[in-house]
């Protein structure tokens, strides 16, 4: 996997919020999800946004994935500002520069383990040369190496086994940064403890992660806490 | 790169086999519906054509009626001269051109009479317009041949002595085979005198009809135009119309009575279609979930909606082909049933009723699918991911 730094010439930030709001009109009145907040992400950076439920943190998340534009403010991705980008070109940021990983593994029921991590790789390169680059590799850096189990269908797999399915997938188009949404939420503390030390891996390896979760155990993996409450920033150790 | 989207669609339809068969036996049923009754409707066609055209085709010259009567009814002209016919004869060619009278007698056969037809030709030209059954063909200038239903009438047998009005008699020496209902007269309720015998009798300044008999049916549009640009250049003097003209009309009725039919089998497509739209929409909705995820992860919303049209598709494509398929068989046998022969079903129009059924079968469920698939394409990510 290439590993992007600084010291290439690249820009070193990765993502920046400049006075993001993001208001959800209902009948009863509007509500403010995210509250003019700004924040800046510099490539490598481990982050975990912590806070209660209903703080904002599932909407921060929605908005750097781009599955949602901000309703106010700036947000600039890799250079791109994301106001003015078409939907087409939310989904090729989505595919290109940005792995998911989700609370439930989110895995694509009808394909099995290896074509659900070659999936994004077809998207992307238009067929199946996958541009260089194998499922299997993707697979293997995962921790999943036993090629028996490529075959089969997600759900004959362990919790353990699927998140390492999910975050290969996440990790084959060799994105910028990996956003994981509760990504030990759904597994036990001996597999958690796992998953966490393979995302801590791919950090030292150059990936950006940003993580939400509400473990402040698992929030300890990160380098940088940011924690949101009533959609405003009220702590951040960076 | 769509192959992918192809297995996802494969693979969608084989997840809900039993679902997906239900789509799929409705659209065979649309397609057979519209092939066979197709095929039912133009076998149909093809063979009353068939039976039609045994009679020859032939071109009926009338005089033209009301000629003349924008010159204040000076020059009427309701008969054909003798020196028309020579020119009809010239244009014509080697075809026969049989100039005839046509009238009306009363006539006396022992104790019964009553009014019959009477069509007076040249006693040579008779075997080329009608058949002898029993008895003989007029030879000379003596004689009278009577149609079927005229003998059964009349109670005429070969032999029988028929009184005139005007006192004259004459004997039967034939009767005619039925023709059934002809383009250009109709001999079955009537006699057929010589000519000679006739003009003698009766002082005529021509006469009243000239059938032409085509040997060649391609032939027929040359000698109408021919006749046409003789005799009606400044103003219409002589009408044609020829049986070929009068087969066709016959054939847009059948043509009508077919497409009918057709539509008839279009009404279980639509309801096909409606099965189509219903399994589709709810495949769209179990896999909210799934949507959201292909979209989270870079799928474009374009890519969504192929997915979508390639399960239509393929409901479509497997449908009609096991349609089309079954059409031939069941218009083989409906064929066979009907008509008593299947000839008709191998005839490229009615191979086409097959290949319209299934091109309809197609596009009913491509049609079907388009809402899903826009539906699916446009839902929202988020909540897509969040549905459960």
């Amino acid at each position: 996997m290439e590993t992007v730094t600084a010291a290439e010439g690249v820009e070193p930030v990765l993502l920046r919020f400049d006075e993001v709001s993001k208001v959800y009109p209902l009948p009863a009145g509007d509500v403010t999800a995210l509250d003019r907040i700004s924040l800046t992400v510099e490539r490598g950076e481990f982050i975990a946004i912590m806070g209660p439920s209903g703080s904002g943190k599932t909407t921060l998340l929605n908005l750097i994935g781009c599955l949602d534009v901000p309703s106010s403010g700036r947000l600039v991705i890799n250079g791109r500002d994301v106001a003015e980008l078409s939907d087409d070109e939310l989904t090729y940021l989505r595919r290109d520069t940005i792995g998911f990983i989700f609370q439930h593994f989110n895995l694509i029921p009808l394909l099995s383990v290896l074509e659900n991590v070659e999936y994004p790789l077809i998207l992307k390169c238009r067929d199946r040369s996958g541009c260089g680059q194998t499922p299997q590799m993707a697979l293997q850096a995962a921790g999943l190496d036993d090629e028996r189990l490529y075959t089969h269908k997600p759900n004959e797999l362990s919790g353990g086994q699927q998140q390492r399915v999910a975050i290969a997938r996440a990790l084959v188009n060799d994105p910028s940064l990996l956003l994981c949404d509760e990504p030990t939420g759904n597994l036990d503390q001996k597999t958690g403890k796992a998953i966490m030390d393979l995302l801590t891996e791919m950090n030292r390896n150059g990936k950006t992660i940003i993580m939400v979760t509400h473990d402040i155990g698992i929030s300890e993996y990160a380098t940088r806490q940011v924690r949101i409450v009533d959609g405003r920033i009220s702590e951040d150790t960076a | 790169m769509s192959l992918i989207f192809f297995d996802f669609a494969r693979r969608n339809l084989q997840r809900n086999l039993f679902r997906s068969l239900l789509a799929i036996v409705g659209i065979v049923i649309g397609v057979l519906a519209i092939s066979s009754l197709g095929i039912l409707g133009n076998s149909l066609t093809l063979s009353v054509t068939e039976s039609l055209s045994t009679v020859g085709d032939s071109l009926t010259v009338i005089p033209h009626s009301g000629t003349g009567s924008q010159f204040g009814g000076a020059i009427v002209q309701d008969k054909i001269t003798e020196r028309q016919v020579q020119d009809l004869r010239r244009v014509a060619g080697t075809n026969p051109v049989i100039p005839l009278y046509s009238t009306a007698d009363r006539i006396e056969v022992g104790s019964e009479n009553g009014v019959i037809s009477i069509y007076a030709m040249n006693p040579e030209d008779m075997p080329s317009l009608v058949t002898v059954e029993r008895g003989i063909y007029i030879r000379g200038n003596g004689g009278v041949l009577a149609g079927p239903r005229a003998a059964d009438e009349f109670n005429l047998k070969v032999g029988s002595q028929i009184r005139f009005a005007n006192g004259d008699t004459q004997r039967v020496v034939g009767i005619l085979e039925e023709r059934g209902i002809g383009f250009d007269i109709q001999p079955d309720f009537a006699l057929i005198v010589p000519s000679r015998w006739y003009e003698d009798r009766n002082d005529e300044k021509g006469y009243d009809q000239v059938i032409i008999k085509v040997s060649d049916i391609d032939e027929v549009d040359a000698i109408e135009k021919a006749i046409d640009d003789r005799f009606n250049r400044r103003e219409t003097v002589l009408d044609t119309f020829s049986s070929r003209e009068i087969l066709s009309s016959i054939q847009d009725v059948f043509g009508q009575i077919s497409t009918f039919t057709t539509a008839i089998g279009g009404i279980s497509l639509v309801v096909a279609g409606i099965s189509i739209l219903n399994v589709m929409m709810m495949s769209v909705t179990e896999r909210t979930k799934e949507i959201g995820i292909l979209r989270s992860i870079g799928t474009l919303r374009r890519e969504v909606r192929q997915m979508f049209i390639y399960e239509a598709l393929m409901l479509g494509l497997i449908g009609s082909v096991l349609g089309g398929l079954l059409s031939f068989a069941g218009g083989f046998l409906i064929s066979l049933l009907v008509l008593q022969t299947t000839e008709y079903l191998f005839d490229p129009s009615s191979l086409s009723s097959i290949a319209l059924g299934m091109g309809f079968g197609i596009v009913t469920a491509l049609a079907s699918g388009l809402y899903p698939a826009w539906k699916a394409s446009n839902l929202n990510p988020i909540e897509a991911l969040r549905y459960e």
